[in-house]
């Protein structure tokens, strides 16, 4: 087992893919000097060449248009879009075409991109640097979705999402960037999309969560376990697919949800769960999410957007009173 | 007429043949339309033909094409074949796109046409990003651009041309120039000269055509391709053309001065062909046999496409993607 960052565990995910897939290549702005906002594509261009770790312009729209052609014509491009804020400049090349070439061609295309777009809470970087969008995919037919939470995670989902034949838009948290865990080097198999992991096991309620919202719902665990309540932490990996057989059978057992995520709770993809869930088991269910605000500049306002672990610890309170 | 096809006119012939195909798909789809068999929209390439006749038959199979809403000439050109087309436009079982995708989305990738769009000038962007693939793979095939001029005014477009100039990549954008984006005319909504200007403020080369004459149009992209296969880097050709219908089958372009209409009668590419075959020892009757065979062959694809199978329900729930795959509810659900 070797100690490293959510990025260097990215970068190593990647930096096999391209070893072993010469038809793998990254394109976006600043990737060969600067090697991505976290290092995440440190050296790569040295060691792959400027054909496959490619600086673009500042043309988000190319940036995603050219990763959609150039899936078409046989390659497997990873978009690198630096911010999910800035990938909504390419929302009609994702949506409109990636997301639809296959089907609308009758299934003569497919398109194995990698939009990889970063989400979430970073500090300071205010309105347009900091949101967490995933439901805008997750509503997106052809579309999978992915959001690691670990190191790692994102070693093993960024390889399989780099091998999967559908276009992934593949979401990093920028909040988790820096923080480190243990990677098993010497294992290089992908980590299968569609699959949650139960970060913590507990019979009394289930908690599921994505991104830099789990290990915050883990903190509440243990802050309630210590009270005796057994709270099950379910970490999501993958929106679309998400592993609706894991959640069924964690709240089957225990009874409650509760789900909990960073993105605006209007519309978020946490009212998705909570509803099949409650439709299909009849179980009390609840969701925490942002309030629908656009994420404030200064320290407390941007506090006082976060869902924190006394918050998310209050409401199973409530749930199991 | 400008022409290096003087001693080929077996050549034109073909060429002919295929706008004449062209022109007749659009008639009778057209008609199909009219006659409520075909829904949604139909963009017809009518007065347009020399162009995409004149590009593609300077083209390899594997050489890649991506079009526009307005791309059933494109698409005929490259090879696609008809009678799946006319089946699509019926969104019948057999179709390009097996009745998903409709006159907007035909695709054949067997003769590397990489699909017509819906949305205006986002081909330019896929258009660079299969060129950077023809590259990272060391194949020696090109890619051809189609827009129009209502396109260049999108962001997509002057992303996409600097994209290619930077990376020195071998792409024709081809801009069939009609003058009109819908029912606007595009210089009243275009500042500077234009396309040809644009392309040259990227240092990319810009050759304006008559897009009407099939034989400059082929000479131009014959010696255009030839120097963008031998490394050129991107160039952009504007063909003027014009549009002879609305904007799509149910526009009777009422916005048009009738004046104008006529004028461009006089310049529309089919007759102008024709008289130049004529000119050069083919005969009426061969040309009448030419014009005839087509029209069955058109009237044949309809007949079949009237009387195809409808798609099973079904088949809307496949090919959306792999992972996380849809299912199919059941009839009525």
């Amino acid at each position: 087992m070797t100690e490293m960052t959510y990025a260097q565990a990215a970068r190593l995910g990647l930096r096999e893919e391209m070893a072993r897939d010469p038809k793998v290549w990254a394109l976006g702005e600043d990737l060969g000097y600067e090697g991505g906002m976290a290092g995440q594509y440190k050296d790569l261009q040295a060691e792959f060449g400027p054909d496959r770790i490619v600086d673009t312009p500042i043309s988000e729209s190319t940036i995603m248009g050219a990763a959609v052609g150039a899936a078409l014509a046989g390659t497997r491009p990873i978009a690198e879009m630096r911010f999910s804020d800035f990938a909504m400049c390419s929302v009609s090349e994702l949506v409109n075409q990636a997301a639809k070439a296959r089907y609308m061609f009758g299934g003569q295309a497919r398109v194995p991109l990698v939009a990889r777009m970063p989400i979430g809470i970073r500090g300071g970087i205010a309105a347009q640097h900091s949101q967490s969008p995933e439901a805008w995919y997750v509503h997106t037919p052809g579309l999978v979705v992915v959001t690691p939470a670990t190191p790692a995670d994102n070693r093993g989902l960024l390889k399989s999402s780099i091998r999967c034949d559908d276009p992934v838009v593949y979401m990093e948290h920028k909040g988790l960037w820096g923080v480190s865990g243990e990677v098993d080097e010497d294992d290089q198999e992908p980590i299968p999309l569609g699959v949650a992991a139960t970060v913590r096991p507990g019979d009394d309620i289930t908690i599921v969560s994505w991104a830099a919202q789990v290990a915050v719902a883990a903190e509440a665990a243990e802050v309630l376990a210590g009270e005796g309540i057994l709270a099950e932490v379910i970490d999501l990996r993958t929106l679309y697919p998400w592993d609706r057989d894991a959640v069924m059978k964690s709240v089957g057992r225990t009874g409650r949800l509760l789900v909990v995520h960073e993105a605006v709770r209007v519309g978020g993809f946490g009212g998705e769960i909570a509803s099949d869930v409650a439709e299909t088991l009849g179980v009390p269910v609840a969701r925490l999410g942002g309030e629908r605000i656009p994420i404030p500049f200064s320290i407390p306002l941007e506090e006082a957007y976060k869902i924190k672990a006394d918050r998310i610890a209050d409401r199973v309170r409530q749930m199991l009173a | 007429m400008s022409s290096n096809l003087a001693n080929e006119p077996a050549r034109v012939v073909e060429m002919f043949r295929t706008m004449l195909l062209i022109r007749a798909f659009e008639e009778a789809a057209g008609e199909a339309f009219h006659a409520g068999h075909v829904r949604g929209s139909v963009h017809q390439y009518i007065g347009e033909e020399a162009i995409a006749v004149g590009v593609c038959a300077n083209l390899r199979d594997d050489d890649y094409l991506t079009s526009n809403h307005r791309g059933h000439g494109h698409s005929i050109a490259k090879g696609a074949d008809p009678r799946a087309m006319m089946l699509e436009l019926f969104g019948r079982v057999g179709g390009t796109s097996d009745g998903k995708g409709g006159s907007m989305h035909i695709a054949d990738f067997s003769v590397g046409m990489l699909g017509a769009n819906g949305v205006i000038a986002d081909n330019c962007t896929m258009s660079v990003g299969a060129a950077q693939a023809i590259r990272l793979l060391g194949e020696d095939r090109i890619v051809v651009n189609f827009i129009g001029d209502g396109g260049i005014n999108r962001g997509p477009f002057m992303e996409a041309l600097n994209w290619a100039k930077v990376y020195d990549l071998p792409v024709l954008f081809m801009c069939e120039n009609n003058q009109i984006a819908a029912t606007t005319t595009t210089r009243l909504v275009t500042a500077g000269e234009g396309i040809a200007k644009r392309a040259e403020s990227f240092d990319m080369p810009a050759t304006t055509i008559d897009g009407n004459d099939l034989f400059e149009v082929d000479s131009t992209v014959a010696r255009v391709v030839e120097e963008i296969r031998n490394g050129s880097g991107p160039q952009l050709i504007q063909a003027m053309t014009y549009r002879l219908r609305g904007h799509f089958a149910h526009d009777p372009a009422g916005y048009r001065d009738p004046a104008e209409v006529e004028d461009a009668l006089g310049r529309e590419p089919i007759a102008r062909t024709e008289a130049w075959l004529r000119e050069n020892g083919v005969g009426a009757d061969e040309i009448e046999a030419l014009k005839s065979a087509v029209a069955g062959e058109i009237a044949g694809y309809v007949d079949e496409a009237m009387n195809a199978d409808w798609p099973d329900g079904s088949l809307a729930f496949t090919d959306v993607q792999d992972i996380g795959a849809p299912s199919y509810p059941g009839a009525g659900q």
